[in-house]
């Protein structure tokens, strides 16, 4: 699919530039050219289709649908997939949060839609595509959710209201199954199109900064860095790797654009799958500035207890990962 | 009586957007309008919304989880 792109960055560096193939800073260039234009691309793409996606995504009925109903444990699994398609935005996550308490859904339910939404968003999604691959995307798409799913069902059971703020709780007491209609905008698809448009342009500029000195790391490393050199450090053997990896992921955050081509070329450099799958889940998953929001509609313990079931979730995939992968 | 607008967000990129886009539509469309901005999480809440930033006019839910754009508003105020 992106052979001719290949054959650009080729033709660019080698002859335009004059730049010899079996260089260092040759391989690093191409790499560098061939990649960024390659996720550039993709994020377009993805972000405009999420966009159109979202566009006509019914959250309000949703939100209905899983208040008014009994789903016998459905119900994680299908707040856990909105998470996925809902478009990540950190600042609509507690707003989402309040309305959904309000609407009577079980904490759990709404804890996993609130782990997967910024997990599996558009523009890490993009670039994993770009760096990872059809099959590694879907792998990270599907255990994100199921990540939704678990880390959802085992908050549900240690009933945690009584940890949520003063006034959140009273909206808690009082909350009942939503029933009012809304009303649907009236706007036509082509009408739409130049705002959905903008916004996968903003969006794209938003991240180009991160992606680029990603790629620039990711490039500079994978023209240096010898082959296997991770292996010998933080190899399948390293039982810490894991939970290392996921310490280390949490802080980060702004940068998951920047992340995900770097930890590409760890990956091309023998570090396990299921350990750099760990690694990424806990910078997009999990970052301080969504603690911080949190902490509006939670007590500390609760955002403590949150953040610590999800990277505990998040190091057993890992290290499932590693074993399966 | 001056239109009403409401502009709620906790202060994301995308609601300072939206602001600045209601501010100029006012502008263009030369009316008397009392703009606020409502950030605090309880104000919020008064209204039943799930994504943000959310326009209020005239104390009717317009638009939600996107920003709009001048000429959108425009119409909404006319």
């Amino acid at each position: 699919m992106f052979n001719w792109l290949q054959q650009l960055a080729d033709w660019l560096v080698y002859s335009v530039l004059g730049i010899s193939a079996q260089s260092h800073f040759g391989e690093a260039l191409n790499f560098f050219v061939y990649d960024t234009i390659k996720i550039l691309i993709l994020l377009f793409f993805i972000t405009f289709l999420m966009g159109i996606v979202n566009s006509y995504f019914p959250i309000d009925r949703i939100r209905n649908f899983l208040s008014r109903n009994k789903l016998y444990g459905a119900e994680y699994l299908m707040a856990s997939t909105f998470g996925a398609v809902t478009p990540f935005c950190s600042c609509s996550s507690v707003p989402l949060f309040i309305g959904f308490v309000k609407g009577g859904i079980p904490l759990g339910v709404t804890f996993a839609f609130l782990i997967t939404s910024p997990l599996v968003n558009e523009v890490a999604v993009a670039i994993f595509l770009g760096m990872f691959g059809l099959k590694a995307t879907l792998v990270y798409v599907i255990s994100g959710i199921l990540l939704g799913v678990i880390s959802g069902a085992i908050l549900g059971r240690m009933n945690l209201e009584p940890l949520l703020t003063d006034w959140v709780r009273k909206v808690w007491e009082q909350a009942r199954a939503e029933q009012e209609a809304f009303a649907s905008e009236k706007t036509s698809f082509i009408q739409r199109i130049p705002t959905i448009v903008k916004e996968a342009f903003g969006i794209v500029k938003s991240v180009f900064v991160y992606v680029l000195i990603g790629i620039a790391i990711g490039a500079a490393m994978h023209g240096y860095v010898p082959e296997g050199f991770f292996e010998q450090y933080i190899g399948r053997d390293t039982w810490y790797a894991v939970p290392l990896a996921v310490v280390l992921g949490v802080p980060m955050y702004a940068n998951a654009a920047g992340v995900i081509p770097v930890v590409q070329v760890f990956v091309s450099k023998g570090m396990p799958i299921g350990t750099s799958l760990a690694f990424m889940m806990a910078v997009v998953g999990l970052s301080i500035p969504e603690a911080t929001l949190l902490k509006k509609v939670m007590t500390t313990k609760l955002v403590l207890i949150f953040f610590g079931v999800v990277a505990t979730c998040i190091m057993f995939s890992g290290y499932l990962f590693n074993i399966i992968l | 009586m001056a239109t009403s607008i409401k502009i709620l967000g906790p202060g994301c990129a995308k609601c300072k957007t939206t602001f600045e886009v209601v501010k100029k539509a006012v502008e263009q469309a030369g009316i008397q309008a009392d703009i606020e901005k409502i950030e605090d999480l309880e104000g919020m809440m008064k209204y039943n919304i799930l994504t943000t930033p959310v326009v209020v006019v005239n104390e009717e839910i317009k638009i939600k989880g996107r920003v709009p754009t001048v000429e959108e508003i425009k119409n909404l105020l006319n």
